[in-house]
């Protein structure tokens, strides 16, 4: 794979000059660290930061925005931001009302945000944490907080920005947040490697015509590799997979995101939503919003995630506030 | 043979070990790569070119704050697991220590136990779990009946525990970080973080044998 960029260890300083800049409208970034910051932040309310390792974009510094989160703290290719960065980034957005960390379950993260939490604590900053553990095949429903965090974030930061923006308590917050967390449901199937800039190898091997049921976004095993099969096959196995563990009944009403995992295309995405809409539709299952995009990639990889946010009352509340980021965008809910 | 090490020896010490570590970047990448994400070698590199870095033209009055120093340039700067745990290895054990102008076996001993425990509880893995903790518990375990023996004989000890500790990884089943998913298809490989500690012992007893 031919990636277009200059000296390896250049990578994530030259992405960060690069984003910012063309972005120079929206963001502005931390003097000293690797802190995407939002220039429209407001004061007088939690704040919500973002993050985790760099090459998933547009996750995590594209979710940062008005309604969405106030900075995303990244870190190098696929590796937590350090303590200090997180430190940093959320200091300069914490405006006396706390601290709210969104941010994947994945081993590095929690380490690491764990530690940039205890600095700020140090301060007398309070904080919290949500983070988010949708992806329903990395381990069983006995330990939830082993699973990963996927294209579930998008819903989970949509909420917990919106959340913030409502002027809620910390504590509220966290409590609104992590029903979002708990409602939201992702999996995925991966068709072909993505690779690292900087490396010459893919991150993982995939035989000529076969795909992984349930891989995560850095080549994590899933459940089952198997042969490549037509588009409705593939959304069947994924969609039983996904429904035995979520749990989503008839009657309920949910949001869908089929997220691309980099290079699988609008085409091919809205292939899928076609299906599991039908499926949805059979079970009885209402949809109340979807989007087929690019969030939550991991570089040029093959394949794709479903992601189901189960809504209740207060959900769709803080789902329909608007907000703004050159990525993600909601407008005034048409009722 | 060093026997003690004043402040400007263990910067020596820990710049030599940190360049053992650079040079070591594509074997740690390929260990990484067959069961992680292949970033354990970068990660590594750039966090000890960071503590060299900040060791270099700096000058010491205790032993422990050069420990402390490098610990903290590794935390600060590498992200990922390894750097909150690494960068704990240096700095956890160091921290909080009286000031000493000079370094024994039994210093670096305990030292290293403090560091120990403090991964222990920050990372909650425990020996068998397919981490750094493998290679860094044994090492310990030797360093704590072998450091009357001298500081030679201490890291001898430590790096020949730390490598069976890093052999005896590739009979675990990960319980942490991406090779967890892996299962059993992680058997039969050893874990990057404890070859990164065999390194980083192997690093300490050569400067001290004055190799």
């Amino acid at each position: 794979m031919r990636k277009i960029i200059n000296e390896p260890e250049n990578i994530i300083d030259e992405m960060m000059e690069g984003f910012i800049s063309a972005h120079a409208r929206h963001y502005e970034k931390h003097p000293e660290v690797n802190g995407v910051i939002s220039k429209h932040r407001r004061k007088g309310k939690v704040a919500l930061v973002i993050g985790g390792g760099s090459g998933h974009e547009p996750m995590f510094s594209g979710f940062v925005g008005k309604g969405l989160a106030d900075a995303a703290a990244c870190g190098n290719i696929f590796a937590s931001p350090d303590p200090n960065t997180i430190y940093e980034t959320a200091k300069a957005v914490n405006s006396g009302e706390g601290v709210l960390f969104v941010y994947g379950c994945y081993a590095g993260d929690n380490l690491n945000f764990d530690m940039g939490e205890e600095f700020l604590n140090d301060e007398g900053i309070s904080t919290a944490h949500v983070r988010v553990w949708d992806d329903v095949v990395s381990a069983p429903k006995e330990r939830l907080e082993d699973r990963r965090g996927i294209a579930g974030d998008v819903f989970v930061v949509k909420v917990a920005g919106a959340a913030c923006d409502a002027g809620l308590s910390l504590e509220e917050t966290v409590r609104v947040t992590e029903k979002a967390r708990d409602h939201t449901y992702s999996i995925g199937i991966a068709t072909q490697p993505g690779q690292l800039p900087g490396l010459d190898k893919p991150i993982f091997e995939l035989g000529e015509g076969e795909i992984e049921y349930g891989m995560g976004l850095h080549g994590e095993p899933g459940i089952k590799r198997t042969t490549m099969r037509p588009a409705d096959e593939l959304v069947e196995i994924l969609y039983q997979n996904l429904m035995e563990e979520a749990e989503i009944n008839a009657g309920d009403e949910v949001c869908v995101l089929v997220n691309s995992l980099g290079s699988t295309t609008l085409l091919e995405l809205s292939i899928v939503y076609r299906k599991v809409g039908e499926l949805l539709t059979r079970d009885n299952i209402r949809v109340y919003d979807s989007d087929l995009n690019h969030y939550c990639t991991s570089q040029e990889m093959g394949g794709f995630s479903i992601t189901l946010m189960k809504l209740d009352e207060e959900l769709k509340e803080y789902y329909n506030a608007p907000c703004y980021s050159p990525y993600y965008a909601k407008e005034e809910a048409q009722k | 043979m060093i026997d003690k090490l004043d402040p400007k020896q263990v910067k020596e010490m820990l710049i030599y070990t940190a360049d053992k570590v650079i040079e070591q970047k594509p074997y740690l990448t390929e260990i990484d790569s067959a069961i992680g994400d292949g970033d354990h070698g970068i990660g590594m590199a750039g966090g000890m070119l960071k503590a060299k870095a900040k060791l270099k033209n700096q000058e010491y009055e205790s032993v422990y704050d050069v420990f402390a120093d490098a610990g903290k340039a590794m935390l600060m700067s590498m992200g990922g697991a390894s750097g909150v745990i690494f960068g704990s290895l240096y700095l956890a054990g160091a921290k909080g220590m009286e000031p000493k102008r000079e370094l024994t076996a039994a210093d670096l001993t305990v030292m290293m136990r403090r560091s120990l425990e403090a991964i222990k509880e920050r990372g909650k893995a425990q020996p068998g779990d397919k981490t750094m903790v493998d290679a860094l518990e044994p090492a310990v375990l030797v360093m704590e009946s072998a450091h009357a023996q001298g500081l030679p004989e201490t890291l001898r000890a430590a790096e020949t525990a730390a490598k069976q500790g890093m052999e005896d990884t590739k009979n675990y089943v990960a319980k942490f970080g991406r090779a967890k998913s892996l299962m059993e298809r992680a058997v039969g490989y050893q874990d990057a973080g404890a070859t990164s500690v065999w390194l980083i012992f192997q690093g300490m007893r050569e400067y001290v044998e004055g190799k």
